[in-house]
């Protein structure tokens, strides 16, 4: 691509191109199937043909230029942007996770909903366009000039590792999990492809190479997380817009809930098991919300995408375009969890064990679904029905009776989704790693050429990492993936919001917020989660007992602290990191006149940045 | 390029904070307080959906997207009158 200048102004015939060749193939393998091609041979050619073609966006993107490697030449217009944010954001959990989490949970699940598009309001009012206008490469970039050195600039590079690493494993345990379903191969062997794809996408061309292929994965993704919840609204109710017909499905659910004795409703808020109202439940649906926004809008790999816009305007304009674009796959999601359980309750639960659905069975077999005849009455029961939530949106395609190819369309869209995540993850990490620790605080004369080749020597080795990480531990440690929300909120928020909004937080006042803020917030994580009837004796000494409390989760005694449940550790990190370092900012030195100048300089959208010491770099 | 003075950053930021502050407190009104009410707001229906269901399914994100664009439109405006945009 040597006449980039083309290549943008031609963007959306590109892509046009793109979505119409994508389209022409999915039904070229709906007549294969119709021809009697076998399953296996269309899933294959489903998964390695897209594969096939993100590969060659990343070759085709290979570039020698730092700026190009790091922030795609500050080149993607807003609405581009927009969708490679959208792909970056929703991972492997969105995709397939999520819908099942609304359906096991109702109306609690919501939270997630919420949670995750919010903080998109934070991201452009509080922190983008100021980013953006700072110019520089990655997260930590900023608080090393805003916060004067090499200390805070390490301290975000630690707290950005540890958000983001167990995030990436989590995306390449997705990648695994999808091919080996679809493959037939196994996790292993699946996992390193997913590794080969991952790579191949990243690794010559960084962030340019990156940015194209999440616009290409956006496109794959939402059509196929789209196209089997249109047409089963279309079978179930004869209208194909499920978002707005999904309002009579609940009904529907209600009055079969009443029937069937289901106590805890689905669009029922803040209940607990018994169907009553429920203080503990609102307070940590509410809890969940905030931390989960606040999360959104501290994840290196998402406000990275921000540097990439050609100017500060494009940047606020590129937010609200990320936000709808993954507004249309988060309102759908609860539209899947209310036909699916339509689909149970009536199709299902009170039916003869021995004539259930085909998809019932099929999903049994492998697991997904279990069935367990208790009262041996030969008629299933609820409480004798459980279905894993990543069923929910795999099943769709049967229930809905649709043929193979559209099964094959949704783990394509699956594995779009998990390796755009895993992309954008493993450069922030990268990046940080080669830029800021490499470049910044170890070899600030190395040359561009061996920026790059470390840069690309670091992106193979976090990869290989997350990769045998992954294929050891695998996923066991995904319940982790909720904590990196918590752990960047504590430690990432705070001095970014405070570096920019409040001009006398010092220096010292920032390392102080992001080492407490950081260390509550991941100290209350590990010691609730691994030694809590520890944390229980402790707290309950301290601050009478009853304060803290355990609850069952993932097989292991949990605590709690005044009954929030540790995915929102966050709650007390958060405010701890803001009031620290407000009133160290009080006991320290102010910064310069230099440092105000400088922040004067990012708060304008016009003009030079004026960097407080130091020279800039490209 | 035109300079931008002291005094015109100022009013410039006093401008900008205005907003941002408008636009948190929609922030939170549309992501914590509606939803306190969601238990009761479910006897109200629209288009077929318990209306506390639908504000925290699709309303609130609806109230989230249209907020950004209107956002990135009005903090333009704010940027040419104090006469600050990128050139």
């Amino acid at each position: 691509m040597s006449t980039k200048g083309d290549f943008i102004s031609n963007l959306g015939k590109i892509y046009g191109f793109y979505t119409g060749g994508f389209a022409a193939f999915v039904v070229l393998l709906a007549v294969l199937e119709q021809v009697g091609v076998p399953n296996r041979v269309i899933g294959y050619l489903f998964l390695f043909l897209t594969l096939g073609v993100y590969a060659f966006i990343g070759v085709i993107s290979r570039t020698a230029q730092l700026s190009e490697y790091y922030v795609a030449g500050r080149r993607v217009p807003a609405f581009y942007n927009g969708m490679a944010t959208g792909s970056d954001w929703m991972s492997a959990a969105s995709f397939i996770g999520m819908a099942g989490t609304l359906y096991l949970l109702g109306y609690d699940g919501l939270a997630f909903v919420l949670g995750w598009t919010g903080g998109y309001v934070l991201v452009a009012i509080l922190l983008a366009p100021y980013l953006r206008k700072f110019g520089q490469y990655t997260v930590p970039d900023f608080l090393g000039a805003r916060y004067g050195g090499n200390f805070p600039r390490f301290l975000g590079v630690i707290v950005l590792i540890t958000a983001s690493f167990v995030y990436v494993v989590a995306q390449i345990v997705g990648v695994g999990i999808i091919a080996s379903r679809f493959l037939g191969i196994s996790f292993e062997v699946a996992v390193f492809v997913g590794l080969a794809g991952i790579l191949v996408c990243s690794m010559l061309g960084g962030m340019r190479a990156v940015t194209w292929t999440q616009v290409a994965q956006y496109i794959i993704l939402i059509i196929a997380y789209l196209i089997p919840v249109v047409l089963l609204s279309a079978k179930v109710t004869g209208v194909p817009i499920p978002q707005l017909m999904y309002g009579e499905v609940l009904d529907k659910i209600t009055t079969l809930e009443n029937q069937l004795g289901v106590v805890k409703h689905h669009v029922a808020p803040f209940v607990d098991a018994k169907g009553a109202y429920s203080w503990n439940a609102a307070i940590n649906y509410f809890a969940l919300i905030f931390c989960l926004m606040v999360g959104t809008a501290s994840l290196p790999h998402i406000l990275m995408r921000y540097f990439t816009t050609p100017s500060v305007r494009d940047a606020r304009q590129s937010v609200a375009w990320s936000l709808f674009f993954i507004f249309l796959l988060y309102f759908t999601a609860p539209a899947y969890a209310a036909f699916a359980k339509l689909e149970v309750y009536q199709n299902v639960i009170g039916q003869s064990i021995s004539s259930l659905p085909g998809w019932v069975q099929a999903w049994a077999q492998v697991g997904l679904v279990t069935i367990k005849d208790a009262n041996t009455d030969g008629i299933l029961q609820v409480a004798e029905f459980t279905i894993d939530p990543d069923a929910i949106v795999l099943a769709t395609p049967e229930i809905a009776g649709l043929p193979y190819v559209i099964a094959g369309l949704v783990a394509a869209g699956g594995l779009a989704a998990a390796l755009s995540t895993a992309d954008g993850l493993l450069l922030a990490i990268a990046n940080a790693l080669s830029h800021d620790v490499y470049y910044r605080m170890i070899d600030p004369k190395a040359d561009t050429r061996r920026r790059l080749i470390t840069a690309r020597v670091l992106l193979i080795g976090v990869a290989l990492v997350a990769a045998w990480v992954a294929g050891s531990i695998g996923g066991s440690i995904l319940f982790l993936v909720a904590w990196a929300f918590s752990i960047a909120a504590a430690g990432l928020f705070a001095p970014l919001v405070m570096g920019i909004w409040y001009k006398k937080t010092t220096d010292a006042a920032a390392c102080w917020g992001i080492i407490v803020g950081f260390t509550i917030t991941f100290g209350y994580l590990i010691w609730t989660e691994f030694y809590g009837p520890g944390f229980v004796e402790f707290w309950n000494s301290v601050l009478g007992s009853g304060a803290a409390d355990i609850v069952k989760a993932r097989g292991r005694d949990v605590a709690r602290l005044w009954g929030i449940n540790n995915i929102s550790g966050a709650i007390f990190g958060v405010p701890a990191a803001f009031l620290v370092i407000y009133v160290v900012s009080q006991f320290t030195r102010q910064p310069s006149q230099e440092m105000q100048d400088f922040i004067d300089s990012i708060r304008v959208p016009r003009g030079d940045v004026r960097l407080a010491g130091g020279p800039a770099t490209e | 390029m035109r300079d931008v003075t002291p005094e015109k950053a100022k009013a410039y930021w006093r401008a900008t904070s205005r907003l941002m502050w408008v636009m948190l407190a929609m922030w939170f009104v549309a992501s914590f307080v509606i939803h306190l009410f969601a238990p009761s707001l479910n006897s109200i229906r629209i288009i077929g959906f318990p209306l506390g269901f639908y504000m925290a399914a699709q309303g609130s994100l609806i109230i989230f997207v249209v907020m950004l664009f209107w956002f990135a439109r009005r903090q333009n405006r704010i940027d040419e009158e104090y006469d600050v945009a990128e050139d």
